[in-house]
C-alpha cells in the first residue's frame, strides 16, 4: 500500500488506492465524481490546516505576548465569500451526483432481468428460463453465485423472505436493499469477464458476515449455453432435486446435514425419529410433519428453537418440490 | 492567609453538605452536572470496552474466518450493538448538554440554578434508570440488532433483550427532553439584565439550539420505539410485512429523530469550540452573529435531511434527490463555523493549554469528518459508500473526533471551576496528543477500506477480501487511542489531590462563570447580580500572575474577595 497512490487517478479501470477495479459501466462515473469531491475536499482541508498551523505559530502567546494587537472581529465581505464559494462547489457535487443517480436508477429497456431472493444468510437467483443458482454461507456451501453476461444491462429484482438484506457489488459500485414485502431494483452492465465479490451490506443477524457470494461475469455465448443447461433438471432423481432445492432455497444456512445443530436442528438421520416440541408434546418426523414445517413452520417448533423463527416456504415450493425435499431428507438416514 | 479567588478552604458547593443523600437528592445544578459527568465517564469506559472487543475480533490472525463459530459471531454482533447504543444514548447525547451544560449554563447566566431544579434532578434520575435498563440488557440476552433496532430483525428474529434496551432508550429520551426544556426556559426567562440574545456566550447559543432538537425530535423516537415494542410483544403489525407492516416506515421514523440527534451530539461540541478559541486566542470570537445563527440554522435544517440515511432503502427516487440537496444545505453553516474559529486565531495571542490542544485537534478532525460527509450527500457516491467502513470512519470523525474531543476539551476547560484545581501539565497534554494520533491511526485507514468495499457489521473477513492490513492498522491505532484517553482521565483524577489550586479565572475567559470563585459557592455568586458585558471583550480582564490568574480591570467594590486582593 503506497501512500502516494492516495492522490493518483485511476488508469483504465484498474484497482486504485481508493477503489477496486472498475467492472461496470457505472463504476467510472462514480469514481470520477468521488475524485472530484476528493480533490476539492483535500484542497479545503489543506487550506484550513495550514492556516491553523501558521496562525498557531505566528500568534503563539510566547511570541506576541499576552495582549494581542487589535484586529477586526467581523467582516461581512469575507464571511459572504467563504459561505458562497463552498456552496457553489456543493451545487456542482449535488448536480453531478443527481445526474449519475438518475441514470443508475433507470435501466435500459433491453435489460436482462434476474430475480434475487435473499434469506438469512444466502441468495437464490432465478433466471427467466427457470434456471436457479445460489450463493452465500461459504463455510457450508459455496454455491455458483450470480452468473451474468458481459456488456449486457442486467436488472436484478430484489426480494427478501425474512429481514432486510442489501445487494452490494463493490466492483460495480452497485447497491440496493432487499426489503421484505416489496420489490427493489438495481441494474448494472458488467464490462469485465471475471468473478467479483457480492456482499450483503445490511445487517441481517448472526451470520451476516457469511452472506458472501460471487458475481460471475461470462461472455454472452458462454452465458447462453450455461443458462440453458442450468435450467434443465430433467435428468435429476427426486433425491438430487431435493438436494438442489435444499441449497437453492437456503435451508442449508440453518439446517446442517452433518449432525451438528446450527441455527436450527440438524436434519440428517432425522426422518422417522421422534422430536420433543416446545410445549412438551412429542411428534414423529414423517412426510406430513416435514410438509407442515415447510408451509407453517411455527405450528410445531422443536424444543430449544423457540427464538429462531423459520421462514415459511408457502408459495415458494410446489407439491413436486416438497416431495423432492422429503425424498432428500429420507436419503440422509 | 493571603486573599484568594480559590475557595477550596472556604465553604463551596462541594463541601457545603456531606453524605450520599446530599448528592443523590440534590437539586444543585453543579452537583447534578458532576454526577452526570462521572456517570457518562463510567458509561464511556463500558462502551470503550466493547470497542476494544470489536477491534480484537477483527484483528487479523485472532479469529480464523473458516472456523469462526456462530457463538463467536453472535458475541461480535452483540459487541458492536452495545458499543453503538451505549456510546450514543448514554455517552455522547448527555455528555456536553447534561454534564457540562448543567454545570455551566446557570453560572454563565449569573443565576443560582436552572428554571426547574427539581425537574433537573428528575432528568438525572431518569437517566440512571435508563442506564440501568441498558446494563440489565447485557445480562438478559444477546442484544444484536445494531443501535438502530431495524425491524423486522429486531421484532421477529432476535431475543427479548431488545425490550429492555428499547425501554432504556425510551426513558433516556425523557431525561433528554426534560433537560432541553429546562435549558430553553432558563435561557428565555432568566438571562440577567443587560444580556440580550446577542450578548449571550456562544456556548449558550449552541446549548439552546441543541435543546430545540431535544424537545422536538426526541418524542418521535419515543413513539417509534413504543410502536416497535407493541409489535414485538403483541404481534401487532406496524413494521413487519408478515404482520402487515412496512419496515421502511420505521427507518423514516427512526432517522427523523436520529439525524437531528447527530446535531444534539455535535452542536454542543461546536459551542465549546467557540469558547475555547475566543479565550485562548484572547480575542473576541470572529463573526459572533454568524456562528450563533449557524447554530440555529443547523438545528432547523437537521430536521429535513433524514432521508440521506435511506438512499438504498427503496424510498422514492424523488425523495432521495430532495434529501441529497437539503443535506448539502446543512454543510454550509458547519463550514462557516470552522472558518470563523480559524479567523479568531488570526492576530490573537494563542495559549497552548490542554483544552486548546483539544480545540486545535478538532479543526483537523472535524475538517475530515465534515468534508467526508459530502461524499455521502452526493447521491452518485453515496450509494456505493453506504453501509461500508467509509461511513463508519466518517461518523467516528464527527462523533468522536469532534463531539467527544469537544467534550474532553470542555472538561479540561471548566475543570478548575468544577474542582478548584488545575489539571494542566505534561501528562494531560501527552494524553491529548496520543489520543489525536491514535484516533487518526484507527480511523483514517478505514476510509479506503470502505471505498474498496469493506461492509460494516461483519464479524470477520476472508483474507482474500484484502482488508487485513486496514484492520491491523486500526487495531494498533485503537490501542494508542485507549492509552491517550486513559492518560487524560488519570491526569484529571490525579489533579484532584495534586493539582495546583485554581484561581477564579485561570484562562482569561470573560463569560460570567469566570467571575465566581473556584469552586463556586453553593449559590454561584457572593455578589448579586454580576455585571454583564460583552462576553468576548477580553480587555475586561488582565493577567495577574500564576496565583491570581486573570482579574477584572475594573472590579466592583462590592466583590469582597477581589477587593481584598486588590488591596493586598
Amino acid at each position: 500500500m503506497n501512500l502516494l497512490n492516495l492522490l493518483a487517478l485511476p488508469q483504465s479501470g484498474a484497482e486504485t488506492f481508493w477503489f477496486p477495479s472498475q467492472a461496470s459501466t457505472g463504476a467510472s462515473r462514480v469514481d470520477d465524481l468521488f475524485y472530484f469531491i476528493f480533490y476539492v475536499s483535500l484542497f479545503a482541508f489543506i487550506a484550513i490546516v495550514v492556516a491553523t498551523i501558521i496562525f498557531s505559530l505566528k500568534y503563539s502567546r510566547s511570541r506576541v505576548g499576552i495582549e494581542p494587537e487589535d484586529s477586526p472581529h467581523h467582516s461581512t465581505k469575507i464571511e459572504i465569500v467563504w459561505s458562497v464559494i463552498p456552496a457553489l462547489f456543493m451545487v456542482a457535487m449535488f448536480w453531478y451526483g443527481f445526474k449519475d443517480y438518475v441514470d443508475r436508477r433507470n435501466p435500459p429497456a433491453d435489460s436482462y432481468q434476474i430475480e434475487a431472493i435473499s434469506q438469512k444468510w444466502s441468495w437464490t437467483f432465478n433466471y427467466p428460463n427457470g434456471a436457479i443458482t445460489t450463493g452465500g454461507n461459504p463455510a457450508i456451501d459455496e454455491g455458483e453465485g450470480l452468473v451474468v453476461p458481459v456488456n449486457k444491462p442486467v436488472v436484478i429484482r430484489l426480494e427478501s423472505t425474512d429481514v432486510l438484506h442489501s445487494f452490494f457489488v463493490p466492483a460495480f459500485r452497485a447497491k440496493m436493499d432487499a426489503v421484505p414485502g416489496r420489490y427493489n431494483y438495481v441494474w448494472f452492465e458488467a464490462t469485465e469477464i471475471g468473478e467479483f465479490p457480492l456482499y450483503c451490506a445490511e445487517y441481517c443477524g448472526s451470520k451476516h458476515s457469511r452472506m458472501l457470494a460471487t458475481v460471475k461475469v461470462v461472455s454472452q455465448e458462454d452465458f447462453d449455453t450455461w443458462v440453458v443447461a442450468a435450467a434443465d433438471d430433467s435428468d435429476l432423481s427426486p433425491e438430487e432435486r431435493g438436494k438442489k432445492l435444499f441449497g437453492a432455497k437456503g435451508c442449508i444456512a440453518c439446517h446442517s446435514v452433518s449432525g451438528v445443530a446450527g441455527i436450527g436442528p440438524a436434519l440428517d438421520s432425522l426422518y422417522g425419529k421422534e422430536e420433543t416440541l416446545v410445549d412438551g408434546t412429542k411428534v414423529a418426523v414423517d412426510d406430513n410433519y416435514i410438509r407442515e414445517s415447510l408451509l407453517d413452520p411455527q405450528a410445531k417448533v422443536v424444543e430449544g428453537y423457540a427464538n429462531v423463527p423459520m421462514t415459511s416456504f408457502a408459495g415458494q415450493l410446489d407439491d413436486d418440490d416438497i416431495s423432492a425435499i422429503i425424498a432428500y431428507l429420507k436419503s440422509l438416514n | 492567609m493571603a486573599p484568594s479567588t480559590n475557595s477550596l478552604d472556604r465553604t463551596n458547593y462541594l463541601n457545603a453538605t456531606k453524605g450520599f443523600r446530599s448528592w443523590f437528592m440534590t437539586i444543585d445544578h453543579k452537583r447534578l452536572g458532576l454526577m452526570y459527568l462521572w456517570s457518562v465517564i463510567g458509561c464511556f469506559i463500558l462502551g470503550g470496552f466493547f470497542a476494544m472487543k470489536i477491534r480484537w475480533t477483527l484483528t487479523p490472525g485472532v479469529t480464523d474466518f473458516m472456523t469462526q463459530t456462530v457463538e463467536q459471531m453472535n458475541a461480535y454482533n452483540n459487541a458492536f450493538t452495545v458499543h453503538g447504543a451505549v456510546m450514543i444514548f448514554l455517552v455522547i447525547i448527555p455528555s456536553i448538554p447534561a454534564a457540562l451544560g448543567n454545570f455551566v449554563l446557570p453560572i454563565m447566566l449569573g443565576v443560582k440554578d436552572v428554571a426547574f431544579p427539581k425537574l433537573n434532578r428528575l432528568s438525572y434520575h431518569l437517566w440512571l434508570i435508563g442506564a440501568l435498563l441498558f446494563v440489565a440488557t447485557l445480562f438478559i440476552g444477546n442484544l444484536d440488532t445494531g443501535w438502530t433496532f431495524y425491524p423486522p430483525y429486531s421484532t421477529g428474529h432476535t431475543d427479548v433483550s431488545v425490550i429492555t434496551a428499547v425501554l432504556g432508550a425510551f426513558v433516556l429520551g425523557f431525561s433528554s427532553i426534560f433537560t432541553g426544556l429546562n435549558f430553553i426556559v432558563t435561557i428565555h426567562k432568566m438571562r440577567p439584565p443587560g444580556m440580550t440574545w446577542f450578548k449571550m456566550p456562544l456556548f449558550l447559543w449552541a446549548i439552546y439550539a441543541t435543546a430545540i432538537i431535544q424537545i422536538l425530535a426526541t418524542p418521535v423516537v419515543g413513539i417509534s420505539l413504543l410502536l416497535l415494542l407493541v409489535e414485538k410483544t403483541m404481534q401487532i403489525g406496524i413494521f413487519t410485512p408478515a404482520l402487515g407492516g412496512d419496515p421502511v416506515f420505521f427507518q423514516h421514523l427512526f432517522w427523523f429523530y436520529s439525524h437531528p440527534a447527530v446535531y444534539v451530539m455535535i452542536l454542543p461540541g461546536m459551542g465549546v469550540m467557540s469558547e475555547l478559541f475566543a479565550t485562548f486566542s484572547r480575542k473576541p470570537i470572529f463573526g459572533y452573529k454568524s456562528i450563533a445563527m449557524a447554530s440555529i440554522a443547523i438545528a432547523i435544517l437537521s430536521f429535513i435531511v433524514w432521508g440521506h440515511h435511506m438512499f438504498v432503502s427503496g424510498q422514492s427516487e424523488t425523495m432521495s434527490v430532495i434529501f441529497s440537496a437539503l443535506t448539502f444545505s446543512v454543510a454550509v453553516p458547519s463550514a462557516i463555523k470552522v472558518f470563523n474559529w480559524i479567523a479568531t486565531l488570526y492576530k490573537g495571542s494563542i495559549a497552548f493549554t490542554t483544552p486548546m490542544l483539544y480545540g486545535l485537534s478538532i479543526i483537523w478532525l472535524f475538517g475530515i469528518g465534515g468534508l467526508t460527509g459530502m461524499f455521502h450527500s452526493t447521491l452518485g457516491t453515496s450509494v456505493h459508500l453506504h453501509d461500508t467502513y467509509f461511513v463508519v470512519a466518517h461518523f467516528h470523525f464527527v462523533m468522536v473526533g469532534s463531539a467527544l474531543f469537544g467534550f474532553i476539551g470542555g472538561i479540561f476547560y471548566w475543570w478548575p471551576k468544577m474542582y478548584g484545581r488545575m489539571a494542566e501539565g505534561a501528562l494531560s497534554k501527552w494524553g491529548c496528543l496520543l489520543s489525536f494520533v491514535g484516533f487518526n491511526m484507527t480511523f483514517l485507514p478505514l476510509f479506503p477500506a470502505g471505498s474498496r468495499g469493506m461492509p460494516r457489521r461483519y464479524a470477520g473477513y476472508t483474507e482474500a477480501a484484502g482488508f487485513d492490513s486496514y484492520n491491523m492498522a486500526a487495531t494498533v491505532g485503537a490501542v494508542v487511542l485507549a492509552v491517550g484517553l486513559c492518560m487524560a482521565l488519570y491526569s484529571l483524577i490525579r489533579s484532584l489531590k495534586h493539582g495546583e489550586k485554581a484561581p477564579a479565572n485561570p484562562w482569561g475567559g470573560v463569560t460570567l462563570e469566570w467571575q465566581c470563585t473556584s469552586p463556586p459557592p453553593e449559590h454561584n455568586f457572593d455578589i448579586d447580580p454580576p455585571t454583564v458585558d460583552d462576553p468576548y471583550d477580553m480587555t475586561l480582564v488582565e493577567w495577574r500572575g500564576q496565583e491570581e490568574g486573570f482579574l477584572p480591570k475594573n472590579p466592583r467594590s462590592d466583590d469582597p474577595c477581589i477587593a481584598d486582593i486588590q488591596k493586598a
